[in-house]
């Protein structure tokens, strides 16, 4: 059942494969930003009660989830990676640890830029960006972690470790935090009942959404690809490879 | 020859704390450090007592993770330094039961000298008359749960030369969940309000990281030792 997926554990097969997505998310993201920003930043309506500061949120929404989706996406690559002993987990565990950590801090300023007009304060310690913060210093530890180790593939053992270790214990931090200080608004996306928004702002949402997570997709696979090179930079294709772009 | 399990883990916890009580710098500069820090803090607040008891419960909890930081760093790295962390290893005896024996003295030697001295320091910080009962309990309880999870932090780091900042950086978020019902319990008990929920809440982190952390950590021993 499972046999079609057994070529790409292959380095060199899974190199060329992302090469040929990228082109695609690339140019699906573009097409999802432009629409779906353009959408929110010049048609949607004010907000009757935050007016136009409401923007932020096509923003700093899908930063939010996507900062949580990829450190749950580098937590299957890390069981991937300890159970099955696959060397790409490790690789792409490194390719999205900086990733994830970029947007967490894109949902924690936009959020800052967000509170100052709302809430009267860049920084409060309620227990939503409280969380985030904390899920910063998890992605900055898997990332700390990593360049610690001289040996790549010591490197990604040792960060899978710690991001299933960090993956049980978000939950709790999560839940702990909420029950000791809440004033963030109750989430209006996360739902599946029928959103509470209106949809001329759910859509441009919706396809902002997709849109960031093509472009994560995308700096992913190019990420993914230099992992794969530094890791078997000794093997003949990588060489080949090399050879070939210098005659170019 | 097989030996018992029991009798394995019981040869580990006695060695352990054997070495300690050799060396006893190493059980008595954490607790004074805790003592300093704590002591540090009326210093820089001032010493008005209605301010002290408002953070006494935090300041000793912060200082005892602090403490605990500081210590963890021996639990494995002499045995890694000197060989035998390998020959643990490679004992037929399951990984998970050597380093529940280890971290069970790791416990004895810094866990439970904290939570003894507590009370004295919760009279430096004039903390509620009402709160030494639940600073005891929430210690007695989340004390282990340090030590468990700052051994996985210890076995990823044991191999690193320069392993002791980024220790802080990988344990420290996972001891906030602790720190804040720990503290709250405190709080709630100065105004006499009932705790038990905080408490079993510890309780029940003590016991999953009491079943979970062992096996982080010998995953992490293997991956360390290499």
């Amino acid at each position: 059942m499972w046999k079609w997926l057994h070529p790409y554990a292959n380095p060199e097969v899974s190199y060329h494969f992302t090469g040929k997505l990228i082109p695609w998310f690339t140019a699906i993201s573009v097409i999802l930003l432009v629409l779906g920003l353009g959408l929110a930043l010049a048609f949607s309506p004010a907000d009757y009660q935050q007016g136009e500061s409401v923007r932020i949120f096509y923003l700093h929404v899908p930063a939010a989830m996507l900062s949580m989706g990829i450190y749950l996406g580098m937590a299957i690559a890390a069981l991937t990676a300890l159970v099955w002993q696959l060397k790409l987990a490790e690789a792409s565990i490194a390719a999205l640890a900086p990733i994830g950590a970029t947007f967490t801090a894109i949902a924690l300023l936009t959020g800052a830029a967000w509170g100052k007009p709302m809430w009267g304060t860049w920084w409060i310690w309620d227990a939503r960006l409280t969380s985030e913060l904390i899920l910063l210093f998890l992605y900055l530890g898997v990332i700390a972690l990593q360049n610690a180790f001289e040996d790549k593939s010591l490197a990604g053992k040792a960060a899978s470790v710690l991001a299933i270790v960090g993956v049980v214990n978000l939950p709790i931090i999560h839940y702990s935090v909420e029950w000791w200080n809440t004033l963030h608004q109750g989430s209006t996306v996360s739902k599946l009942e029928r959103p509470s928004m209106s949809a001329d702002m759910f859509i441009p949402f919706v396809v902002c959404l997709f849109g960031f997570a093509f472009l994560v997709a995308r700096i992913f696979g190019e990420r993914f690809r230099a992992e794969i090179i530094a890791r078997n930079s000794m093997r003949p294709w990588v060489k080949a490879l090399v050879l070939a772009q210098e005659k170019n | 020859m097989q030996t018992s399990y029991s009798s394995a883990f019981f040869t580990i916890l006695k060695r352990d704390l054997t070495i300690a009580l050799r060396h006893r710098d190493d059980i008595i500069n954490p607790l004074l450090f805790f003592i300093i820090v704590v002591s540090l803090f009326p210093l820089g607040i001032g010493p008005v007592s209605n301010t002290l008891m408002k953070i006494a419960p935090g300041v000793i909890w912060v200082a005892a993770l602090l403490a605990t930081l500081l210590s963890l760093e021996r639990l494995f790295k002499n045995d890694h330094a000197d060989g035998s962390l390998e020959q643990l290893l490679l004992s037929p005896c399951p990984t998970f039961i050597l380093v529940l024996a280890k971290i069970l003295a790791h416990w004895l030697i810094t866990g439970l000298p904290l939570i003894i001295i507590a009370p004295l320091l919760g009279v430096l910080l004039n903390l509620h008359q009402d709160s030494y009962t639940a600073l005891m309990l929430t210690l007695l309880l989340g004390t282990p749960v340090l030590s468990l999870l700052g051994a996985i932090g210890v076995a990823l780091t044991v191999g690193l030369k320069k392993g002791g900042m980024l220790l802080s950086l990988l344990v420290l978020p996972l001891y906030i969940p602790v720190l804040i019902f720990a503290t709250s319990a405190i709080d709630a008990a100065s105004m006499n309000l009932p705790y038990n929920g905080q408490l079993a809440i510890i309780a029940a982190i003590f016991f999953g990281s009491l079943t979970l952390a062992p096996f982080a950590v010998g995953s992490a021993l293997k991956v360390s030792t290499n």
